[in-house]
């Protein structure tokens, strides 16, 4: 009988009720939010046949720890120029007429949008929102708006997975929100600039570098390569995840390479590569879409969120426009492994030979995915949507997505050729982190011009860090250092995000990636 | 001023007449020849953010003329150093255009490139004509020290020149590099005569060249030259200098505020100090 789906006991329940709502680690609001984690997995998790479990028992398929009854779906991407343009009859707000209006119309829109980190993942289009409402407001004027909103944000959403994004036109807002937030240095929101050759001009790029420089901010998009696989109106959010906006995901469970790989060896003996890719692989493709189509059935079918929720009722979200997300990680080592049963020590980032089988895998894995039917995702033809991903604090000996292994990055061009052919094969968003020294700094140019080469390459995703700024990119989220240190600790600190991402620097061992260097 | 850990080599003139091809050069260069060039190269650094604008591709040529008391990669100096192969045009070029998708431009310094006359020619021009290559920026980092007629033939395959300055009294420029600066002050009045003078770099060394009344000369000097020029403050750093820098001092915080306001008194608007994290 596996052990994933075990009913928990009163006893067991009582006893994290009562270790939660102690704990000095958390705050009240982290209390709250983790109560009713504990009350959701009193239940039973959506019913799946015995190899899906048996696969989750042995960390091939993973769900997320989403929890086991999905009452609202994972990432929400309200269309926020609907309340824009018409305001809101749920919030009781009139249509916003000036800058003002317009930011406390999404402030309010903020509060009630829900996601699986309990706060919204996607703060909007925020170029395109406010720009139409900054014309005549001079520049001093429209920073200090704009600062107010974002200390806000920051302090009313304190959880690093929300997210908003700019580009890929230039525009006085766009400029404004790199100046605010590289001068507050916040956490919140992460952000992304979209980059089109056609449509964003160096002098945007050059700043939202600087940006970078300073806070980690922004993360750079190829926009292009978004519109071919999602449309026009897609947005990223929480961690490099691209969606449809108006819709989002109603899921994301993840297939785990390296322990499919394990299960391989074990369960065929000298059975090889193909046997992988025409036996295994197709069996745990389908498990981990078991899983994802039973809580996509539960959320619609049974929770009844699409029914009731009053973003549905006022069309900033469309239940048409959800689709799934699946997840792949432990690719490197996954090969890896594949290769040592070949008999070749060939690495990932550093052979051909390694680079080739990692295509190879995720194309296969693509293939599979993209044969897989799953239910309520009209807006991706009934499909999920790849996606790598890129890690949860508790992962251990086991690389984010498809990146190279940490402390093991090859050079800069040789790393982004590595990376960037099997960018294409995920629509739903894939990260590496490339680091830099923070003399970088001096000549933000160079790095506007690997971002261009890396999109001309065919990269979808393109991220970078830079030492000693006083932040690390986790996942795909920012933490500053010095909350870090208050968690380990043991103190209580506002980010709940940050408290995931102290596991993830000490398990990840991030602070090992390695520096660009000339 | 003797150096005594330097290796010997050749004197200026044998490296750099102008006349005759540098070390290693082989003098195909026939009408279609410039590919097969080949010259002596120290090294490359294909992604480089402090070697001129954006992101350059570095070549480093082998061997100079000057013996600089301050020089921070002296291995780079000697003009036919044993062990070292020559490298074609065209074998340099490859490297280059499989890096063109990342770059803004190539950067050819060293050692001093103008010791190979030929083959920096030859480098540029096929960077020139090869359409993987021909959109990026082309940039000489010299010390400046070379005859009119290099600078003739350098000048249509360049989009500019960053010149070294070491001093402007030529007394110091022989203690500093025990050679004489009046090549190098007719090469910045050419390069600015052109347009191409990109950048102006003062390599400042306490009590060698740093004093009031010499920045703000040197600074006079320079703007009479090009009103709008560049100048490129390199604090004196001990990084990879011989054992006769040893004793010379690193300009402290201080000092460094002090090139700035000396220098922008006397009227240089575009200055750069490097490694000033104000410009963070």
């Amino acid at each position: 009988m596996p052990t994933y789906r075990a009913p928990m006991s009163r006893a067991h329940l009582q006893e994290l009720v009562r270790a939660c709502l102690a704990d000095p680690s958390l705050t009240y609001r982290q209390r709250v939010q983790q109560l009713a984690g504990i009350a959701e997995n009193a239940l039973e998790p959506p019913a799946v046949g015995e190899k899906c479990l048996l696969l989750q028992d042995k960390g091939v398929v993973h769900d997320m720890g989403e929890g086991n009854a999905p009452y609202r779906p994972r990432y929400v991407l309200p269309d926020y120029a609907k309340v824009i343009r018409h305001g809101s009859a749920r919030l009781e707000l009139p249509a916003p007429q000036d800058f003002d209006d317009a930011l406390t119309v999404l402030l309010a829109t903020y509060g009630s949008v829900p996601s699986i980190t309990g706060y919204p993942v996607y703060l909007g289009d925020l170029d395109t929102l406010l720009e139409p409402f900054a014309a005549g407001l001079p520049d001093a004027e429209l920073d200090a708006r704009l600062r107010r909103f974002w200390r806000l944000t920051d302090r009313l959403l304190p959880d690093a997975f929300v997210h908003a994004n700019l580009g890929p036109a230039d525009s006085r807002i766009g400029r404004a929100v790199l100046r605010v937030d590289r001068e507050l240095r916040q956490v919140v929101p992460n952000l992304t600039l979209r980059v089109d050759p056609a449509l964003t001009p160096d002098e945007l790029l050059r700043e939202a570098v600087l940006t970078a420089c300073r806070d980690g901010k922004p993360h750079f998009v190829n926009h292009p390569m978004m519109v071919r696989d999602l449309g026009l109106d897609y947005g990223i959010v929480s961690c490099y995840n691209s969606l449809p906006r108006g819709g989002g995901a109603h899921t994301l469970c993840r297939l785990n390479l390296r322990e499919s790989v394990v299960q391989h060896v074990a369960e065929h003996p000298g059975g090889g590569l193909q046997a992988y890719l025409d036996v295994t692989l197709p069996e745990h493709v389908a498990a981990t879409a078991e899983l994802m189509a039973s809580r996509i059935r539960f959320l619609v079918e049974e929770s009844g969120f699409y029914r009731h929720d009053w973003l549905v009722a006022e069309g900033l979200i469309d239940p048409d426009r959800f689709t799934a997300m699946f997840g792949l990680y432990g690719v490197a080592e996954g090969a890896h492994l594949l290769l040592e049963q070949s008999g070749s020590q060939a690495r990932y980032g550093h052979d051909a030979e390694a680079d080739e089988l990692v295509h190879r895998l995720v194309a296969r894995i693509a293939e599979l995915v993209a044969a897989q039917p799953m239910p309520y995702c009209t807006v991706s033809g009934g499909r999920a949507l790849l996606h790598a991903q890129s890690g949860i604090d508790s992962d251990i000996g086991i690389t984010a997505g498809a990146r190279v292994p940490v402390g093991t990055e090859p050079q800069l061009y040789q790393h982004i050729r590595a990376v960037a052919p099997h960018h294409a094969c995920f629509p739903a968003g894939i990260s590496d982190v490339f680091k830099f020294e923070p003399t970088i700094a001096d000549n933000p140019d160079s790095v506007v011009a690997v971002i261009r080469g890396a999109f001309a390459e065919g990269m979808r995703d393109y991220t970078f860090d830079v030492d000693g700024n006083g932040f690390v990119r986790i996942t795909g989220y920012l933490v500053r250092v010095s909350e870090v240190e208050q968690v380990n600790l043991g103190n209580c600190v506002r980010h709940s995000s940050t408290v995931l991402g102290a596991g993830a620097m000490t398990n990840q061992h991030l602070a090992d990636r390695v520096r660009k260097t000339t | 001023m003797t150096a005594p850990d330097r290796p010997a080599t050749g004197t200026r003139t044998d490296g750099n007449t102008g006349t005759v091809g540098g070390p290693g050069e082989d003098k195909n260069t026939g009408a279609d020849g410039l590919g097969g060039v080949s010259g002596l190269v120290a090294g490359v650094v294909p992604f480089s953010a402090v070697d001129g604008p954006g992101n350059r591709y570095v070549v480093f040529l082998q061997g100079c003329g000057f013996d600089c008391l301050v020089c921070h990669n002296p291995v780079t100096i000697p003009l036919r150093p044993k062990g070292l192969r020559p490298q074609t045009a065209d074998g340099l070029l490859a490297g280059i255009a499989d890096a063109a998708p990342f770059l803004t431009g190539v950067t050819v310094t060293g050692g001093e490139p103008t010791c190979q006359p030929d083959f920096t020619y030859a480098l540029f021009a096929r960077l020139a004509a090869d359409p993987r290559t021909a959109r990026l920026h082309r940039l000489l980092d010299s010390n400046g020290d070379a005859p009119a007629e290099v600078w003739d033939r350098l000048v249509p395959v360049i989009d500019g020149a960053m010149i070294d300055l070491k001093a402007l009294d030529d007394e110091a420029h022989l203690v500093l590099t025990g050679t004489s600066n009046v090549r190098v002050l007719a090469a910045i009045r050419n390069l600015a005569g052109r347009g191409l003078l990109a950048e102006v770099r003062l390599l400042l060394v306490p009590g060698l060249n740093d004093a009031d009344d010499v920045l703000t000369r040197t600074a006079s000097w320079l703007l009479a030259v090009d009103p709008a020029v560049r100048v490129r403050v390199n604090p004196f750093r001990q990084d990879g200098t011989r054992a006769c820098a040893r004793g010379l001092h690193v300009p402290d915080p201080s000092e460094r505020d002090r090139y700035r306001r000396v220098l922008t008194a006397a009227g240089i608007t575009d200055l750069i100090l490097t490694g000033d994290p104000s410009r963070n």
